[in-house]
């Protein structure tokens, strides 16, 4: 029987992992948390139509069965032995596998790198994660009740050369649009503002979405970079940026600021592709494909294949497409099909 | 006085702590559809008055979000009613009637 070692517990991981396994593969699924699932097991429920993040999980981890899955584990080395690749992990397991599948996914930008938004200064700033988690589990100090005013920044860390990051995280102005929506169904008569460069609603239903947003729970969407943040002695924030639209300065204070932190590619996957030199190939930290369009699951290597967010930021039907795509390939190579 | 070669200007900063939300919420009442606008300009680029005068009902909107009403009831002083706006909106936002929503709840706040 023909190992397959997969690297990342996340969606585009398990919905591999589970198509490989139905191949009649013997599939080895490495985690380095201590649960599968990877950001989808933080998140509370999923843009556009609001399904519980749950519920999409649970339908990804029953299909899992059969499938040997190590948690945190690392991939302590990995090396070329003639066609096949040795793994070995740190917990002393050790594959000669047929083929590598990297679905390592991303980190969230570190807010803080964004020193004027005030992220672990201010106690009111928070990011998207920290909101869903809040949304999860109603626990969190920071966000109190009836609040009046509450702000949204999109492209943090995204857009923006001085954060290292000049691509477009993608999924955040959905992402923000929705916490917008779900910020006013928990609290009716708070006032939201969305600071956005562009909106890119580019998915099936996203664009309703935001047609909601400003219809339904009458968010106001302001054109503008916030610039700066400040605290004033109530611990309220002053937030200023540029309504571009109108061309004057705007000033407004706000009882919580959310910052959409973008995606960067995971920095424990980019350690295991150092060592097979396929890191840092792509000048944006993702790795890069064989192909930008035809070869999206190979990597410049053989035997080394992608799927989901390692080679850029993607939605979660987008990272599942590519887990699919990446076990058809993975199975056209090792039948040695071309 | 004397003359230093530069003025101050007032602070052409918006506040928006400040905006009238039950005016706003009037407006909302008489024609839900201005909270759909998002600022494409067609409007603007098609508004017959628009080439002589400051008329532009997409910048009208953005004042009053602004809790700019007096400079949005000025801006939509030179409007023929001609209906261009109301055609062109993607949207599909009745601006004919929206203009006339604006003035019937912003002019009595005169």
């Amino acid at each position: 029987m023909k190992n397959i070692v997969v690297i990342g517990g996340g969606p585009a991981g398990l919905e591999a992992s589970a198509q490989l396994h139905r191949l009649g593969y013997n599939v080895i699924l490495v985690e380095k948390s201590p649960q599968l699932g990877g950001h989808l097991a933080k998140w509370d429920r999923l843009f556009p139509s609001g399904i519980p993040a749950k519920d999409v999980l649970e339908k990804m981890v029953s299909q899992i069965n059969g499938v040997k899955y190590f948690l945190e584990a690392n991939v302590q080395s990995i090396n070329l032995l003639h066609k096949s690749y040795n793994v070995i992990l740190n917990n002393g397991i050790t594959v000669l596998a047929d083929a590598v599948l990297f679905t390592t996914g991303f980190d969230l930008f570190p807010a803080q790198k964004k020193e004027e938004y005030g992220y672990g200064i201010y106690e009111k700033v928070i990011t998207n994660a920290d909101l869903e988690n809040w949304f999860k589990t109603k626990k969190d100090n920071r966000v109190t009740e009836n609040p009046k005013r509450i702000g949204f920044v999109h492209c943090v860390g995204s857009r923006d050369e001085k954060a290292g990051n000049r691509y477009c995280s993608k999924v955040c102005c959905a992402t923000a649009v929705k916490q917008a929506c779900e910020i006013k169904q928990e609290f009716p008569d708070v006032e939201v503002f969305c600071f956005y460069m562009d909106l890119r609603m580019f998915g099936r239903g996203y664009e309703d979405m935001y047609l909601s947003a400003q219809k339904d729970y009458g968010v106001r969407f302001i054109r503008g970079r916030v610039s700066e943040v400040a605290e004033n002695i109530n611990k309220e924030l002053i937030v200023k940026a540029e309504d571009t639209l109108s061309g004057k300065p705007i000033k407004v204070t706000l009882d919580l600021l959310v910052l959409m932190s973008g995606m960067q590619n995971c920095s424990e996957g980019t350690k295991v592709a150092h060592q097979l030199g396929i890191a840092n190939a792509g000048n944006d930290g993702f790795f890069e494909t064989k192909d930008a369009i035809y070869s999206q699951q190979h990597s410049t290597r053989e035997g080394i294949f992608f799927a989901g967010a390692c080679t850029g930021p993607k939605t979660l039907p987008d990272s599942l497409s590519e887990a699919r795509a990446a076990a058809i390939e993975i199975h056209n190579y090792v039948k040695g099909i071309r | 006085m004397v003359k230093f070669g530069f003025a101050l200007n007032p602070s052409s900063r918006i506040d928006l702590d400040k905006t009238d939300r039950e005016k706003f919420a009037q407006l909302v009442e008489l024609e839900p559809d201005v909270l759909k606008c998002m600022a494409c300009g067609s409007c603007t680029a098609s508004c017959t008055a628009g080439k002589f005068t400051p008329t532009s009902v997409r910048s009208a909107i953005l004042e009053i979000q602004n809790g700019r009403w007096q400079q949005a009831l000025d801006m939509l002083k030179g409007c023929l009613l001609c209906g261009k706006c109301t055609m062109v909106c993607p949207r599909a936002i009745n601006t004919r009637h929206l203009i006339l929503a604006i003035n019937e709840v912003y002019q009595s706040g005169k």
